[in-house]
């Protein structure tokens, strides 16, 4: 589309190579470029009937199953791409022009790495795929830490990055850049769509009461919260910061109990989450009874392995969701028996949202009818696609976030089997959630996706 | 005499740059020739031998020295956004602010040994690690790391380019293989330095403190000024390091400094061999390398790794290694640390010594 | 006003909690004189205990839920309820505090093992060479326990008798908002009852007092023929036993998961260094001491004057205590000083 011309980096690759013979580095130069091929008009081109991708995700630390799961729909997703198994969600996916047999017919071949949800170890991850294994495109990752930094290596080497499981504003807000695109949904699409639920099931005039992960994330997400929540009407009584390593909320937890606040928003992901939601329930916080409102307790962002980590305590908890397993559109029942039949369970949202980005960046090197990464992203710019399981949905091209509905769900209270933990509420329409791409929340007008870079 | 071990020096230096520059050649079976790997050898080699001087001569263990690696990013990555993307002011500026900060919790803390020391090192790195991450975001960006952007002044520089500029020194590009270059001559230097160190009398100094601090405060000598010189020298070093992983890739985050990378340096040191050259380096490339390389095996790899094999078998043996490799590396490095200091004492430079004797030996009653 | 006593309570509550973490630790560390990084992962193994006693408990009769085709999904009915009727639920309900019997001896055999087979061998060899092998121990302990569970936290509820709150206020005839945990009471009376056990073993026994001789001078303990050795073995497995069930019992109010461990390592080191080595009383109190301070510094405004003041509380505290006192708060002199 618009800035789809290359970059004129001012060093260019004979610069390099003047200056590195210029300083008398003579030793091993022969090696020395071998990973990037002279000739090819952007980094790592496809030599051979091979193209190789990169999926970067958490396999240490806390988020590993997450990782785990990510990394069994990559896998499913290259089966799929390369004609292997039913199909999955390749059959529902509409338009494509992907022919199974892998991309522009050349076989996909992957490499893992990772990230330990760490931005120094996820980026040393990354550069290993782009120096050593040759990909042209970087996927996965498991919080808006990771991804923004590896966003921001990808553009500025020159490859692909397709987001995976990050909730935070920035990715696509302040941070966002021409090479990285995000299909995940996003704090403020959390707010803008739990307000009306929350208004319908609790009523206008409440008083919440927030208690926020201390770090990028929390803010925004606490930030879209009072803003979606004060326009039905909700009063912010109090918004407390807790720091991201706490395990015991006790000390956060106990204030509330002196304040006439009748909300509780948990803003909050992972162990965080699974910890406060447990204690701030063994405070009896749902028991409560204030201004003869029962006390609710809220958690923006849900997932189905965080529901599981808290057990009982999720029943009748409303939150949002990127996608889950028992939605009935066409997409969704192909993707849950595909996976199904792979693994023998259901996949989570994260596996959901990096299999849909890895049909997506293979459907628009397709259409672009190249793997380089400026005609990919002019290819994904504006795209419009249905039949990943959120209904029709669009690449924005302002700033590369996916609009599409949203889910609204709630801890279910009588679940019928293990994976049986949350119900759909809702399905916000796209409508409701949109925002305009010069957002203040999201940058403001000084946000630029910058120039496309293909690495050379 | 003196000549003799000066020779002796000389000969090691040399011998250490050589295979230093040498690394994209003799790592190429290793699969680790690629630029950012070598960097981090050179950059983490760097920070281990800074922590040996601390450590392996005073004896005096250091909890908390991520902190300054994280201070010489910080100040890197700003200087990069302020003034210039040539790396040497960064670098200059990166040690300078590392050594002042060095100074400061050095001063206090070295008012204590032993674990007490310790302790005082890691709290004053977990507050720093807490504050980058949270409440001092305007100046950390917090989670998401300090980076580079098109808005930046960078007022020394006319740069013009579209996108955002590449770190460089007088024009020489300073990432992939430049830069790698850049770390490993700064690593020849840095251990060119401790070497000196060692062999100076200020080196001699340290190593009677750690054999004896008590006995030295009797005869009234007073052994602070040196611990606090040789407490900031290792945070110079740290700093510097901690520069050069700006300079690689202009990104600098906050848990750079979390106790877990405090305590990774200090595993490096042991597990190379603390008190010893090379040691910590060692140390630091084999962690790097589990890191990096083990981590990435998967199922794939492995069956072509095996591929050799029978059908049945090789079903076997990729089940096997699959434990200990990809979501498993951390089994591996476990298990590595415990074989190597149930059987080396003092890390992997003991079995080196182990050998040499070895081959001494046979040579004699050859 | 209200708010003042609970964070008071909360105070007391947080510091028996840290002070039993930090308990296993002291006696290692503190008394036998070993770095010992392995404890977080001690205490992640006596949480998992509970875990495991929880699925042989809930060993379930799976009735598949016929309406998913793509994989298999079962609606589970423990064998225990199928049999047992209502007492196998009251059975399963009390997992956590059954699981205390279990995890006795199966810590008692981690830690004769990990003394006998491993920590022995490093009693005269420098402490970093214990860092390194406590450290690799625990990178493998956890691979282990995260190959089996994987690294999803696992929900431990408490009792149902006790899952909700007490209502404070109303015993003291004070306000009705004044509630409390009745789990957090139970592991505050828990850790109490096990320092005080701990305490008295040592200070009052033959035995405690033989290996407090030894402490101090090992050799000629052994000259008089007794077997000092044998008693720090035993003293390494009820710190073991310690540590692990105070992860535990922690379970109910933190679900655990593989890495809690290394979560919790940082702050024990904090409170039995802050307590002074060598001094179970002074780890105790650090507990406390800590607890307090991090509750009061949680409050919003407390907050509102000193930005941040939450997440440095603890080292901040640490710093001070340990730069007006050279010994931590009760330190003996010659312990871990070199």
């Amino acid at each position: 589309m618009s800035d789809t011309k290359k970059t004129n980096n001012v060093w260019s690759r004979r610069d390099i190579l003047k200056a590195g013979a210029a300083t008398g580095v003579i030793a091993g130069a022969p090696t020395i470029f071998t990973g990037r091929a002279y000739g090819a008009d952007y980094l790592n081109a496809p030599k051979g009937s091979t193209v190789t991708l990169g999926f970067n995700v958490p396999q240490s630390g806390p988020y590993a199953d997450e990782g785990a799961d990510e990394l069994r729909a990559y896998k499913l997703a290259v089966k799929h791409l390369n004609g292997e198994g039913d199909g999955g969600m390749m059959n529902t996916f509409k338009p494509s022009a992907l022919k199974g047999n892998g991309i522009l017919g050349k076989k996909v071949e992957f490499v893992t790495g990772d990230t330990q949800t760490k931005s120094d170890a996820a980026r040393a991850s990354a550069k290993r795929m782009i120096e050593k294994d040759g990909v042209v495109m970087v996927t996965g990752g498991s919080s808006s830490g990771v991804a923004v930094a590896v966003q921001g290596l990808c553009q500025e080497a020159g490859v692909i990055f397709m987001a995976g499981l990050t909730h935070s504003n920035d990715t696509t807000g302040k941070d966002r850049k021409r090479n990285g695109f995000r299909h995940f949904f996003n704090a403020y699409m959390s707010g803008a769509a739990l307000a009306p639920v929350l208004e319908a099931n609790y009523g206008t005039g409440r008083n919440a009461y927030h208690l926020t992960a201390d770090y990028n994330w929390g803010w925004t997400q606490e930030e879209s919260l009072k803003n979606s929540t004060e326009a039905i009407g909700w009063n912010t009584v109090e918004a407390v910061r807790t720091p991201l390593k706490e395990q015991d909320f006790s000390q956060y937890i106990a204030p509330v109990l002196n304040t006439d606040a009748d909300t509780l928003i948990l803003n909050h992901y992972g162990g965080n989450m699974i910890n406060s939601l447990t204690q701030a329930v063994s405070f009896g916080l749902r028991d409560k009874v204030v201004n003869g409102k029962d006390f609710v307790i809220v958690v923006p962002l849900y997932s189905r392995l965080m529901a599981q980590g808290a057990g009982e305590n999720v029943k009748g908890i409303f939150g949002s969701t990127n996608w889950h397993w028992s939605l009935s559109d066409e997409g969704s029942q192909a993707f849950v028996k595909s996976f199904g039949q792979e693994y023998g369970f259901p996949p989570s949202q994260a596996a959901h949202t990096t299999y849909c980005q890895t049909l997506l960046y293979a459907d628009a090197c397709e259409r672009a009818g190249t793997f380089e990464p400026c005609g990919v992203v002019a290819a994904l710019e504006g795209h419009k696609f249905d039949g990943l399981g959120n209904g029709p949905t669009e690449y924005r091209a302002e700033d590369h976030q996916c609009f599409k509905d949203v889910l609204v769900v709630k801890g279910k209270e009588n679940p019928s089997s293990q994976f049986d933990v949350l119900e759909v509420v809702e399905v916000t329409p796209r409508a409701q959630v949109e925002y305009d791409a010069t957002d203040a929340a999201f940058g403001g007008a000084e946000a630029s996706l910058g120039p496309c870079n293909n690495g050379v | 005499m003196k000549n003799e071990s000066a020779l002796k020096d000389w000969t090691l230096i040399i011998l250490f740059a050589a295979v230093v520059l040498t690394m994209p050649i003799w790592l190429k079976p290793l699969g680790a020739n690629y630029p950012d790997l070598m960097q981090k050898f050179a950059i983490f080699g760097l920070f281990a031998i800074g922590f040996n001087i601390l450590f392996g001569l005073t004896g005096y263990l250091s909890f908390g020295h991520a902190a300054f690696l994280g201070i010489g990013s910080y100040t890197a990555v700003w200087s990069f956004k302020l003034l210039t993307m040539n790396v040497l002011p960064a670098v200059i500026f990166a040690v300078v602010m590392a050594g002042i900060f060095a100074f400061l919790i050095g001063f206090v803390s070295l008012r204590r040994s032993g674990i007490y020391f310790s302790i005082l090192t890691l709290a004053f790195a977990e507050m720093s690690f807490n504050m980058a991450y949270s409440v001092l975001t305007p100046i950390t960006n917090g989670e998401t790391g300090l980076q580079l952007s098109l808005k930046d002044p960078r007022i020394l520089d006319n740069f013009q380019g579209e996108g955002i500029p590449i770190t460089n020194l007088f024009g020489v590009k300073m990432s992939g293989m430049p830069g790698f270059y850049f770390c490993a001559a700064i690593l020849i230097i840095g251990f060119f330095l401790s070497v000196r160190i060692t062999r100076s009398p200020f080196g001699m100094m340290l190593r009677a403190i750690k054999s004896n601090q008590t006995r030295m405060a009797y005869t009234g000598f007073n052994t602070r000024p040196y611990l606090v010189w040789a407490f900031v020298i290792s945070g110079m070093y740290a700093g510097m390091a901690g520069a050069l992983m700006a300079v690689t890739d202009p990104l600098a985050g906050a848990e750079r400094m979390q106790w877990t990378a405090s305590g990774e340096v200090v595993l490096m040191t042991i597990l190379g061999g603390a008190g010893t050259l090379i040691g910590p380096l060692i140390g630091a490339g084999i962690i790097k390398y589990f890191e990096n390389i083990f981590s990435a095996f998967n199922e794939q790899t492995l069956n072509e790794v095996f591929g050799a094999l029978p059908d049945t078998l090789q079903n076997i043996v990729v089940k096997i290694a699959g434990l200990f490799v990809g979501e498993g590396w951390h089994l591996l490095l476990g298990l590595m640390f415990l074989i190597v200091i149930i059987f080396l004492p003092g890390g992997i430079m003991e079995g080196f010594r182990r050998l040499g004797k070895l081959f001494r030996l046979s040579g004699r009653s050859a | 006003m209200d708010t003042i006593i609970l964070q008071v309570l909360n105070g007391i509550d947080k510091g028996a909690a840290y002070a039993l973490i930090a308990l296993g630790l002291t006696l290692v560390f503190g008394t036998l004189g070993v770095v010992n990084f392995a404890h977080g992962a001690l205490f992640m193994l006596g949480a998992f205990t509970a875990v495991t006693l929880r699925e042989l408990l809930t060993l379930s009769k799976k009735v598949k839920d016929e309406s998913v085709t793509f994989f298999d999904a079962y609606k589970e009915i423990p064998y225990l309820e199928i049999y047992l009727g209502d007492f196998g639920t009251a059975i399963v309900d009390y997992a956590v505090p059954l699981s205390i019997l279990i995890a006795i001896p199966f810590m008692l055999l981690v830690g004769l093992v990990m003394e006998r087979g491993l920590i022995r061998h490093f009693y005269k060899r420098p402490h970093a060479d214990q860092i390194l092998v406590t450290f690799g121990l625990a990178l493998v302990l956890q691979e282990i326990v995260k190959k089996f569970y994987g690294a999803n936290p696992i929900p431990q509820a408490a009792p149902d008798i006790v899952a909700g709150s007490a209502n404070i206020g109303a015993w003291i005839g004070m306000a009705d908002s004044m509630v409390y945990p009745w789990w957090r009471l139970i592991y505050l009376a828990f850790a109490l009852a096990v320092i005080f056990a701990v305490f008295a073993f040592l200070r009052f026994t033959t035995f405690g007092m033989v290996v407090r001789a030894g402490m101090q001078d090992r050799e000629t303990v052994s000259l008089l023929g007794i077997d000092i050795e044998r008693r720090f073995t035993i003293v390494f497995g009820i710190a073991a036993v310690v540590a692990g069930l105070a992860g535990l019992m922690y379970t109910p109010i933190s679900p655990p998961n593989y890495h809690m461990g290394m979560d919790f390592l940082v702050l024990s080191f904090v409170v039995v260094v802050v307590g002074g080595m060598g001094s179970l009383p002074g780890a105790v109190l650090a507990g406390f001491l800590l607890g307090i301070l991090q509750s009061f510094a949680s409050l919003n405004e407390v907050k509102s004057i000193l930005p941040g003041i939450d997440q440095i509380i603890i080292f901040l505290v640490a710093v001070v205590v340990l730069l007006v006192r050279p010994r931590g708060l009760m330190g003996r002199k010659g312990i871990m000083e070199d």
